[in-house]
This record gives C-alpha cells, structure tokens and sequence, in this order.
C-alpha cells in the first residue's frame, strides 16, 4: 500500500530528476542496487552515528552514546555551553596527539533537531523515504542531497576519520556515483 | 647510551625512581585503625614549638604553619579554625601555608610529617589548639606589661589583645611576646566556650584557586627549568632490553635522553617536546614475570586460594565449623573487586633543583619525610638536605603517599593509569552459619589479595604477620565481634603489580562485602535491612547512631516514587559510623543513583561545612568504583588509559547528597575516607530491592 | 612567540607563557581542566593546535575577569564548591561560557553543559548550585 506521503516523495523526486535529464538513464533494478551502496554508507558509523533520532549522538565503530552527556542541541551545533567545537576542531588533531583524539572537520555539527534526518535503525525502505523527504533532510531535495554526499567537508570526515575509527567502506567517488545512478532511476526504494 | 646534554646539577623536573631501602618507625600501631590508642594523651606531651606553626608580622599579619597537606580535604581552613579557638584572629590578615619538612612537624599519631589515614583533625585537635593558646598567653602577658595591667583583665579579640579601652594588636605585641619566657602549660577553652569549633566555616583556599593562582606542583616554573617524562615498562617490572634514543634527540626542544631506574627518561625544554621525544623513543622491554598477568586469570586463581587453609589468621574465636553444622541456615557469598586506579585530577609530578648542598622539591606530596630519602639517595646529600616545597596537591586519595616515592617524575594521564600503586584486586569467600532466629552463630571470612604493607617500609605496620590494611572492616567488625564462632583469613599472594592505600583503604572492600553481606542474612533471616542490622549493632551505640539518622532522614520503609528503591549500610572506619540509604533506580540495565542520604558520627566535628563537602565528595568517589571502576590487566598491560576507559563519575550522573552529622562531644575521628565504604553496598542494595539480583562483583553490572 | 605549529595551545600557555592556571589534566579532552576561551565559546586547549587558533582572542582564567571576581568566581566562592581545586579553572570557564551562551540555565542545561567537566573530588552538587547562584537564580540547589 502507497501512503500519500509516499507519493508526495515519489514525486518530489521524480521532479528532481527531471531538473537534471529528460528521462531515467538506468532502470529501478540497478537503482535499488546502487541504493544498497548508499545505505550500507549512510548506516556506516561514521555517518549513523551523529544521524540519530533524540539528542544524543553516538561515537566509534560500535555507535556507543557518546561520552560526557553530549547532546545535540537545538541547532544541531551541540548544547549552550558546550558546542562541538569544544573538542571538535576544523581537522583531526595531528597524528602526534596520539590515540583516541576528538576527531574534527569543517563544521562539526549534528542535524537540527527540527530536521534530525535519522539514518540510524532504519529499514532500507524507511531510510529512502527519509532522504527523499525534504521535510526531514533540512529542505535539501535530491541535487542537494547528492551535493552533500558528494561535496560536504564533514560528510568527506567520513573517509579520514583518524586513528581508533574505520574510514566509510566505499570510495566517495562510487558512493556518489551510487546515488547518482540511484536518482537516475528514479530514485527507488526497496520494499521492506 | 647516555647522550646527556644536560648538567645534572641544572633544573631538572626529576626523573629518577629511588630504591626503597628505607624502613618507617611508625611512631604508633596500624595507621588506620585505632591510632589514637597508640598516642600517648596529650597531657603527657611537651607542648608544641609555637614558632613552628605560626608567625606573627610586624603589621599583624598571621601565618599559619600547616603540617599537613592541602589535597581537597581542607586542612588548610580546619587545620586554622583549631588555632582560631584559642587565638582569635582577624581573618582578613591571615596568610596560610604549608609546613617545610622538619622534625617539628611530625605527624602527632605517627612521628613522620604526613597526611593519610584520615587523622589530620584528629591528631592535630590539640597541638594546633594548644599553639594557639601559648601565642594567645604570650600577647596577653606582651600587653599586660606593656600597660601594666592584670593578665586577666586582657583578652585577645580579633587580632587585637585589648583591656578595657586599650587595645594593641597581635603584630604590635609580637616582638615583645617572643622575648617572653613560653608557658609550659596551658588551659584549652571548654566546648562549651567554643566560637570556632563546631561552626560551620567556608573554605580559605577558593579565592586562590577558582583564579587559577593557587600553585600545585605542576604549576612552579623558574627560567632554566627543564621537563622529563619517563618511558617505563608497559609491563609491570619490566626491564629496558635496549633502546635507541636517536630519533628522540632529534625532536625539537628535546635535551638528553637517558636511562634512569624506571626506564628511559626524556629531557627537554617543556612537557609537549618531552611527550613528542618518549613517543618517538624506540624501545625493547623484556617484560619479566609481569608480562603474562591476566586480571581474569587472577580472579580464579584466588578464588582457588581462598578455598585452601593455610592463610594468616587474622581474627579467631571459638569453633565455626562445629557452630556452622548446627546452624539453621547458612549462607555462602563470594565476591570479586578489582584493582582501582586513585587517578587523582592532577597527575603525579615533582620539579627538583639540585645545587652542590641542596636539593629543593617542589611538590604535593602526603609523605614529605618519606621522600627525603630517595632525594637523599639519588643526589647523595644528607635527608635533612633535602628541602620539599609542599605544593597543593591536585587530589590525593593515597596515591602521593608512596613508600618509594615513585611519583618522582612527570606523568601524563597514561602514565597515571597505567603507574601502578593500585587499590589491590580482592576476592573475599564467607560463609555465615544462622540460628533460628537469624542471628549469625558461625562466620568463616577468607580475603585474597595482595598486602601492600608486607615487603615495603610499611612493615612496621603489620603486627603478628596480619595486615590490617588487607582485613580491616572484617577482623575488627562490629558484627564479628558478636558472633561466638568466627575465624578471618587473609592470603597475600604476591604479584609485580604495585599496590596501594586508595581511599578508605581495606575498607574500599571490605566494606562493600560486609554490608551486601549483611543485606543478604536479612533477606536469609527474612527481616527488613534496617530491623536486621539494628539488631546486630544493639550494643554499638555509635553505628545505631548513624543507622538512624540515616534511615529516618531518608525515609526509610515510607513509599517511594514508582521505580525507586533503597538500599542501605552503614561502616565503621578510621574511628568514625558512615551510614548512607541510596535510593536507585534500574533502567534497561542501567543502574541510576538519585539520591544519597548520609549520616557520620565524626566525634567532634570540627568544620561541620568541611564535613558536609567530605562526605559529599566520598560519595562521588566510591560511586565512581560502584559503577565504573576497574582496572583490568590482559597478558600483562593495564587495558585502561585515560578518563574515557577509566571512568570518574560525571556531574550528569551526580546523585543528590545529603549530610547529616550525629552530635557528639567524643574527640574528632577521620572525615575524609569513611564515607567511601557504604556507597558501593548501599547501591548495591538498592539494585537488590530494584532487581532481585545480589551482585557481587565490583564494578555493578546486571545480568 | 617561536613554537612549533602543531604544540597544543595548553603547552603554550604553561610551559612558553607560565600561565599555568589552565591545567594538564587528560590530554585529550575528557577532563575539560584546560578550558579556556576562544571567542565566546570554551574550547579544550590540550587538544587545540596552537596554529589553529589564528588570530582569534584566547582568554585563560588569569583574564576572565581583569582585577575584580567574577560572578561566576564569586558564586563558586559563596558556595564552598572547591575541594583539591585543580579541575576549579576548567570548571569556571566552562560555566562562565554556559552563561554566555544562556543566562538562564536550567538543571538540565548545566548538566548538558558541563558534564565533559571532570572533578574527582566529586563536587559537581555545589557546580549545580554555583552556576544557578551566579545566573541570579535562587534556590537552584538541586
């Protein structure tokens, strides 16, 4: 059974799309292939763990709640008082600081907690409808989806996380191209 | 190799680990226990050197000589008010600070100048009063003459000694009071009279240290100063096989690079190129006997320990194996507890300056005349040529007060947790025979774990072979003494890891033990928690005392909120009755402490807000070991390192804590150490009441 | 100032500076006792490259308040919060920025805020009451 809500999202990126090429270049099957690249990414620690529902983010390979209370904040930007930039600065720290450093980049931050864009515990169905929903991606459609994927400073942390953390699995380059492929199918969503 | 590019006599922050070689002649009998039977009355004594203690400057200025150490526990503002009740003071002109090291100021119980085992208000109770009262004689007899009025028509007041419409103050009066002959006795004023004593009195050191300018021994600098840190053996009396320190001097800043007894120190000119230099030093160690301790494999092996005879009786009486066939019911207990690291905020340092005489330390350290030796030692002066510069010590717990002075060095955290001189790992198997009416009638208790007293310049502590800082809080317990048949063993296997006196000591175990213990022969006997211990405590007025006021201020047996539970205990150590009522709640496996209502019989208390704040920060601590503590060895590493793995309690997790002080008029007992054995029980207790679950290992996980 | 670029800022201020009011307590930010500020917000030194900070002002606890206390000092004084005192610097200006970034804290706020604020003298109860008596709460004690 469809939800409108399904169909507003359908819709929305099949728009996108559109704004980019007349017609789908690859069929549903491969984009649902090329989603299972995205989501074994965007369910990778390294992006889940601060793509959390409620207010505390995660950290490390086993996605523990991060240490010392940290909270999310209302702008995503981490409590008064203890921003993440606290400990998290524009890059990691050098290599001579040893193990388990606050890793950094540009902009350290979680999503708003209006728009919390939740990968976490997701199905593979549920998190599509998610990425597809602008109402929980911060207002970014699909194009600016995929600039994020392919562009955001703090999302390319995800490849050079520091000593102590596994990088994301897949290359940026095929990841990128993963979601391309995806949004040129139409971008699909697996059923369950 | 010895690429020394320094001069030894140069600044240099120490980095040298001294042989032990020195013995202590404690000057009474176990630190903790019962010291103020081994000191002889006050009465008996000389009266204290007043010059010593306090100095009084031409502008009225007072100092006040401490002869313990600040490390949190407020010696310098108790320490004071003690002196203050016999001479009152303008406080607005009163300097405080630490003591050098001299004979002067010797511990009163134990004959060494030292802060440990809780007894600085207690052993210092007359001495600071009795100073105060001959430069108080003294001012009073300088303004008598100088007016030539009667001494008893002057009093002293506010820095000031006045007579009638006269009025001098104690600076003006100083040269001529320190040409007068000193009293050789005097009067002490009575309770009844005390204006200081008893009153609650805020902290003299906060202005200095919430600015940042109050001094701890990381904090001196002088031009020239140089910093080393030491790479030790990750294992634990390991040796350097070989180590190749060129890549080290090519780090920017770093000086030398050389050998010392505790590895390979680095040099250099501050504590990042020192820290750079040890990472990039290439070393072998040969990991000796240390290098296959698994912390598991311990736990079993003295779990089989503590089933063989054989071990050191520490208390006996009667025959508990007969008593325990005829017993009702018997309950059998065996419960784990790791080694703790004190990981005190500040981690361990020492900055030395050796000169062709002396050698100057500045450090904070709660054994100053122990550490004269291996400076001694090391520079090959004379004790008394060592001078120790007291520093405010960023956090104590035990761990600056060790035998071998190993904090000789500048540490980072690593260093810290990794370091050793842990509260020892124990394993304690009892077995408690009850009548029909559920009163235990045979007691078999056996502990394992290492005696950090036996072997070391602590010796002199143990008395007919037992440790009492291993068996404390069972040999000497209240419930034990009433059990007709009892018998207490202690196995003391040995083991490279270095242990150490870590707040409260034994009772850090033997506490947790006896309580959840004592939780277990109620539910045995099936009567409430408190109606039990009540029982077992009616000839121990002191424990009812805090029992009481503890259960009655927390409520207990009145309905909690939905999802809250009580658990209690109540322990006696260091001459003083904690009883604290944990109220905690289970979540999906985790356990979440709300509240924490206490109770202490500290005798005397002194500075009832010093008391409150004491009681207050034990219970931080002994919860941070409840839920979080241990220090864990596999294949002969320390598998913690810093306060991510090592865990203090955060203020997220801070319970409210409520301080109630049972008065008494007895002489003032420890305050700093005997709220940390009650928490671990009472929580575990309350988990009990929550769960269903007895846990009996330390840290608490539910299953 | 000649020091290598990727020294943290903490060993700047005490080892090349003798600011040593800012303290060496973990070296990788779980203790907070080398707080201080850069801007308005706290930032842990130990693990902040010197050259990162740019020219941005770095205020230690010896200049959060020139000659006089505080209020945030004063209320850590009023309610007897220090014990050992060595995590006390951190603690104040990690308090000191919660109430730049909100006057008005709430338990909830404090514990958020200052919960990466290590103090193993345990006296995070008085911490709470502090910060509420330095915002002008009253009965904040929790």
């Amino acid at each position: 059974m469809r939800t409108a809500a399904g169909l507003t999202a359908l819709a929305l990126a099949l728009g996108a799309a559109a704004r980019n090429q007349a017609a789908p270049k690859a069929d549903t099957g491969s984009g649902l292939a090329a989603f299972e690249t995205v989501r074994k990414v965007f369910q990778h620690p390294r992006c889940q763990n601060c793509h959390i529902p409620g207010d505390a983010p995660l950290q490390f390979d086993d996605g523990r709640t991060h240490g010392q209370n940290v909270k999310r904040g209302p702008d995503g930007q981490g409590a008064a008082g203890l921003p993440c930039a606290t400990c998290h600065q524009s890059r990691n720290p050098p290599a001579s600081y040893g193990a388990n450093m606050p890793p950094g980049a540009p902009n350290w931050h979680l999503p708003p907690a209006r728009t919390p864009m939740v990968f976490i515990a997701l199905t593979p169905g549920q998190l599509c409808a998610t990425i597809k929903d602008p109402a929980r991606t911060g207002g970014k459609d699909l194009p600016a989806m995929l600039d994020h994927v392919a562009n955001d400073q703090l999302v390319g942390w995800g490849w050079d996380p520091g000593a102590g953390r596994a990088p994301v699995p897949v290359p940026r380059a095929e990841l990128t191209a993963a979601f391309r492929t995806w949004m040129d199918a139409g971008a699909p969503c697996p059923t369950r | 190799m010895s690429a020394s590019g320094i001069d030894r006599r140069t600044f240099l922050r120490a980095s040298a680990q001294a042989a032990g070689g020195l013995t202590i002649a404690f000057y009474a009998g176990p630190l903790p226990l019962r010291a103020q039977e081994g000191a002889p009355a006050a009465a008996a004594r000389p009266l204290p050197d007043p010059n010593a203690f306090l100095r009084i400057a031409a502008d009225g200025t007072v100092t006040v000589v401490l002869a313990h150490s600040e490390m949190g526990q407020g010696m310098w503002t108790g320490l004071v008010m003690l002196l203050a009740e016999e001479l009152d003071l303008d406080w607005s002109k009163l300097k405080v600070e630490h003591a050098p090291v001299a004979a002067a100021y010797a511990h009163p119980f134990f004959g060494i100048q030292m802060t440990g085992g809780s007894t600085s208000i207690a052993s210092e109770f007359d001495r600071y009063r009795q100073v105060g009262a001959m430069a108080r004689t003294l001012l009073i007899q300088a303004a008598s003459q100088k007016w030539n009025v009667p001494a008893a028509d002057c009093r002293a007041l506010k820095g000031e000694v006045v007579a009638a419409a006269r009025h001098a103050g104690y600076g003006e009066l100083a040269a001529a009071a320190a040409a007068l002959p000193r009293p050789t006795q005097v009067t002490l004023a009575p309770p009844s009279s005390w204006t200081v004593i008893g009153t609650p009195h805020k902290r003299l050191d906060s202005a200095a240290k919430v600015t940042g300018r109050a001094d701890f021994g990381m904090d001196v600098h002088f031009p020239g100063l140089h910093t080393a840190l030491v790479a030790r053996s990750p294992y634990f009396g390991g040796k350097v096989k070989r180590f190749d320190g060129a890549a080290a001097l090519k780090v920017r800043g770093v000086k030398a690079v050389v050998q010392v007894p505790s590895g390979i120190a680095v040099v250099a000119e501050n504590f990042w190129a020192a820290k750079l230099g040890r990472a990039a030093l290439d070393v072998e160690w040969d990991p000796g006997d240390g290098g296959t301790i698994d912390t598991t494999e311990m736990a079993r092996s003295y779990r089989a320990l503590a089933a063989q005879p054989g071990g050191v009786k520490a208390k006996a009486a009667g025959d508990p194996v007969a008593a325990m066939k005829t017993a009702s019911k018997v309950v059998e207990a065996e419960y784990d507890l790791p080694y703790l690291a004190h990981a005190p905020m500040e981690p361990l340092n020492c900055t030395v300056r050796i000169t062709a005489d002396k050698c100057e330390i500045w450090t904070g350290t709660q054994l100053q005349t122990v550490d004269q030796g291996p400076a001694a030692q090391i520079t090959g002066l004379r004790p008394e040529q060592v001078e120790i510069h007291t520093q405010f010590l960023g956090g104590g717990f035990g761990r600056r007060a060790t035998p071998t002075s190993d904090f000789v060095r500048e540490g980072t955290r690593e260093d810290d947790i990794h370091g050793g001189y842990y509260r020892p790992q124990y394993f304690h198997k009892v077995k408690v025979g009850l009548d029909a009416k559920g009163a235990p009638v045979a007691w078999q208790h056996t502990l394992v774990g290492q005696s950090f007293l036996i072997g070391t310049p602590f010796e002199g502590m143990v008395k007919n072979g037992v440790d009492p800082t291993a068996v404390e809080g069972v040999f000497d317990s209240a419930y034990l003494a009433d059990v007709p048949n009892h018998l207490v063993e202690h196995h003391a296997p040995k083991s490279p890891v270095t242990t150490l006196w870590w707040r409260s000591v034994g009772h850090s175990h033997s506490g947790f033990v006896m309580e959840t213990l004592m939780d277990e022969l109620a539910k045995a006997a099936g009567q409430d928690p408190l109606a039990y211990r009540r029982a077992r405590l009616a000839k121990h007025p002191r424990h009812l005392g805090a029992l009481e006021l503890a259960a009655a201020k927390a409520g207990w047996g009145t309905p909690l909120p939905r999802g809250r539970f009580h658990g209690l205990a109540v322990h006696e150590s260091f001459n003083s009755y904690v009883a604290q009522v944990a109220e905690v709640s289970v979540d999906r496996g985790a356990i979440r402490v709300h509240r924490v209502v206490c109770a202490i019989d500290c005798g005397t208390a002194v500075n009832p807000a010093g008391v409150v704040a004491q009681l207050e920060s034990a219970v931080v601590f002994g919860l941070s070991a409840a839920l979080h503590g241990e220090i864990t060895l596999r294949q002969g590493r320390v598998q913690q390192s810093n306060f991510h793995d090592y865990r203090p309690l955060r203020l997220h997790e801070m319970p409210v804590v409520e301080v109630h002080i049972v008065p008494s008029t007895e002489r003032p007992s420890g305050v700093g150490e005997p709220g940390v054995p009650p928490v671990a029980p009472a929580v575990a207790n309350a988990v009990f009441a929550a769960t269903g679950q007895r846990l009996r290992r330390l840290p608490l996980r539910l299953a | 100032m000649d020091v290598p670029e990727d020294m943290p800022l903490l060993w700047v201020l005490r080892d090349v500076l003798s600011l040593t009011g800012t303290k060496f307590g973990c070296g990788m930010a779980q203790c907070g006792a080398c707080t201080v500020h850069i801007g308005d917000g706290p930032v842990r030194s130990c693990v902040l490259p010197v050259s990162a900070v740019g020219d941005r002002a770095v205020t230690t606890i010896e200049g959060l308040s020139a000659g006089a206390v505080h209020p945030v000092q004063q209320a850590w004084i009023d309610e007897d919060v220090v014990q050992c005192g060595y995590c006390q610097p951190g603690q104040v200006m990690a308090a000191a920025a919660l109430l730049k970034a909100k006057a008005q804290p709430t338990d909830a706020d404090i514990d958020a805020a200052l919960s990466a604020n290590l103090c193993r003298c345990g006296t995070y109860q008085r911490i709470r009451a502090a910060v509420h008596r330095a915002a002008g709460q009253t009965g904040g004690r929790s």
